[in-house]
C-alpha cells in the first residue's frame, strides 16, 4: 500500500492554492542496482486532483518528475470548507487518493 | 511610444544588472527556500510518529515510554537537548543511540545488529522516520545541551580533539574545512563550527532531508558520512566518537533555533 500524501489547501480571496507532497519512489528505470542489473521503471503518470465532485485538474507525468514529488496549484471559486481530493496511478497500476478540507 | 519602451528596456536592463549581482549563495538561498515549502522531511515525519506509537518489535510495545531525557514519553524539547548523559545506561548519548537503547529495552529488539544494518535498510529505516519526528517536534526551540555532567563535559572536549585531529592519507580534520569563515567547496557553503552561529546552523540542521538522494539523513549518517569523505577509517554507528563529535558541535550551537529536519542539497 502507498503511503499517504500530505494535501493543504489554504483559501485566499476567491482562490485557493492547493499543495500537495506525495510518497514515491519515482524509479527512472535509467538507474542500475549494485549487481548491474537494471532497476525496472517505476513512476506516476497520472496525476488528478477533484474540487467538490467537479474534475480540476489532470496531469501526465513522466520519469522526469523527482522521487517524492511535491505539486502546488490554484483552484479558482473554492472557499473554507470545500473538499479537495488528489489521485495518482503509477505505472505498475497502483493507485492513491488522499482528500483535503479547504482552510 | 518610443519613450515607453526605452523606460522598459532600461528597466530590463537593470534587473539583469541586479541578477547578476546577486551572489551564488544567494541564489542557493532562494533555490532551498523554494524546495523548503515542500519538504519532503514531512513525509517521513508523519512515518515517524506511527512508528512511535505502534507496538512493534519481539516485545511487542511501543516507544511512548522511551525517555529521551525529559521522562518518559516526552517528545517535544528533547532534541535540542541531546546529547546527553544518561544514567539507566551510564553512557552519554545522541538521539540514534538513545533510540536503540530504547528499542532494546522496551521492545526487544537487538540493538547491536540494527547497528550493523545498512543505512536505510531495515530498521535503520525505520530509525530515519523515528528521528525525523522527534527533531520536528523541537522545531523552533532553542539547542540547550546540558554540560552539568562531568562526562558530558568530557565528550565536549573529546569532540573538541576529534574535530581537530589531523590524520588520514589526505591529512584531513573536520576542522581544515569548518573552522574559518566564509569557506566554500564548490557552491556550498561551510560552516564555520566552531563558533556559536555556524555550529548552530549546521548541527541544528539535521537530520535533513537530501534532494540529490531523495533519502533523509540522521545526524549519524552525516557524521559517518563525514569521515568517510576524509578518508577515514569508518567510525561506526552510534559509536562515541560521533557522539562526542555531535557534542561540540551541538554545545558551541547553544541558542540558536533548530530547523531540523531541513532540506539539503
Amino acid at each position: 500500500m502507498a503511503d499517504l500524501m500530505r494535501i493543504r489547501a489554504q483559501a485566499a480571496g476567491d482562490k485557493a492554492t492547493v499543495r500537495v507532497l506525495m510518497s514515491h519512489e519515482m524509479e527512472t528505470g535509467q538507474r542500475k542496482d549494485a549487481a548491474g542489473k537494471t532497476i525496472p521503471a517505476w513512476y506516476i503518470q497520472q496525476v488528478s486532483a477533484v474540487h467538490n465532485g467537479k474534475a480540476v485538474l489532470s496531469a501526465q507525468w513522466g520519469p522526469a518528475v523527482s522521487k517524492n514529488p511535491f505539486m502546488q496549484f490554484t483552484i479558482k471559486g473554492a472557499k473554507a470548507g470545500d473538499k479537495v481530493a488528489i489521485t495518482w496511478v503509477d505505472n505498475r497500476g497502483e493507485t492513491r487518493t488522499d482528500e483535503a478540507t479547504v482552510s | 511610444m518610443l519613450k515607453t519602451s526605452t523606460i522598459v528596456a532600461l528597466a530590463v536592463a537593470a534587473a539583469c544588472a541586479q541578477a547578476q549581482t546577486k551572489s551564488a549563495a544567494e541564489s542557493i538561498a532562494e533555490y532551498r527556500a523554494l524546495l523548503a515549502e515542500g519538504n519532503p522531511a514531512e513525509l517521513f515525519e508523519v512515518k515517524g510518529e506511527d512508528l512511535w506509537k505502534k507496538a512493534r518489535g519481539p516485545k511487542n510495545v511501543s516507544l511512548e515510554r522511551c525517555d529521551l531525557g525529559k521522562g518518559p514519553g516526552v517528545v517535544k524539547g528533547a532534541f535540542v537537548e541531546l546529547p546527553r548523559s544518561f544514567t539507566d545506561t551510564g553512557r552519554v548519548q545522541d538521539l540514534e543511540s538513545r533510540l536503540l537503547s530504547c528499542m532494546e529495552m522496551l521492545q526487544g529488539f537487538n540493538a547491536a545488529e540494527i547497528a550493523k544494518t545498512p543505512f536505510g535498510k531495515g530498521e535503520q529505516a525505520s530509525l530515519e522516520g523515528l528521528v525525523a519526528y522527534i527533531a520536528a517536534e523541537s522545531r523552533g526551540m532553542k539547542l540547550d545541551l546540558p554540560q552539568g555532567h562531568p562526562e558530558e563535559r568530557k565528550f565536549y572536549e573529546a569532540g573538541k580533539r576529534i574535530f581537530h585531529f589531523r590524520s588520514g592519507p589526505y591529512d584531513f580534520a573536520c576542522a581544515t574545512c569548518h573552522a574559518e569563515d566564509g569557506k566554500r567547496i564548490r557552491l556550498q557553503d561551510l560552516p564555520n563550527l566552531t563558533k556559536n552561529a555556524g555550529a548552530g546552523a549546521g548541527f541544528g540542521a539535521w537530520p535533513a532531508y537530501r534532494v540529490s538522494s531523495g533519502e533523509l539523513w540522521g545526524m549519524q549518517r552525516r557524521l559517518n558520512d563525514c569521515f568517510r569523505q576524509q578518508r577515514f577509517p569508518y567510525p561506526g554507528f552510534v559509536s562515541d566518537a560521533t557522539i562526542a563529535l555531535a557534542t561540540y558541535m551541538g554545545v558551541n550551537g547553544k541558542g540558536v533555533p533548530s530547523t531540523a529536519p531541513a532540506i539539503k542539497r
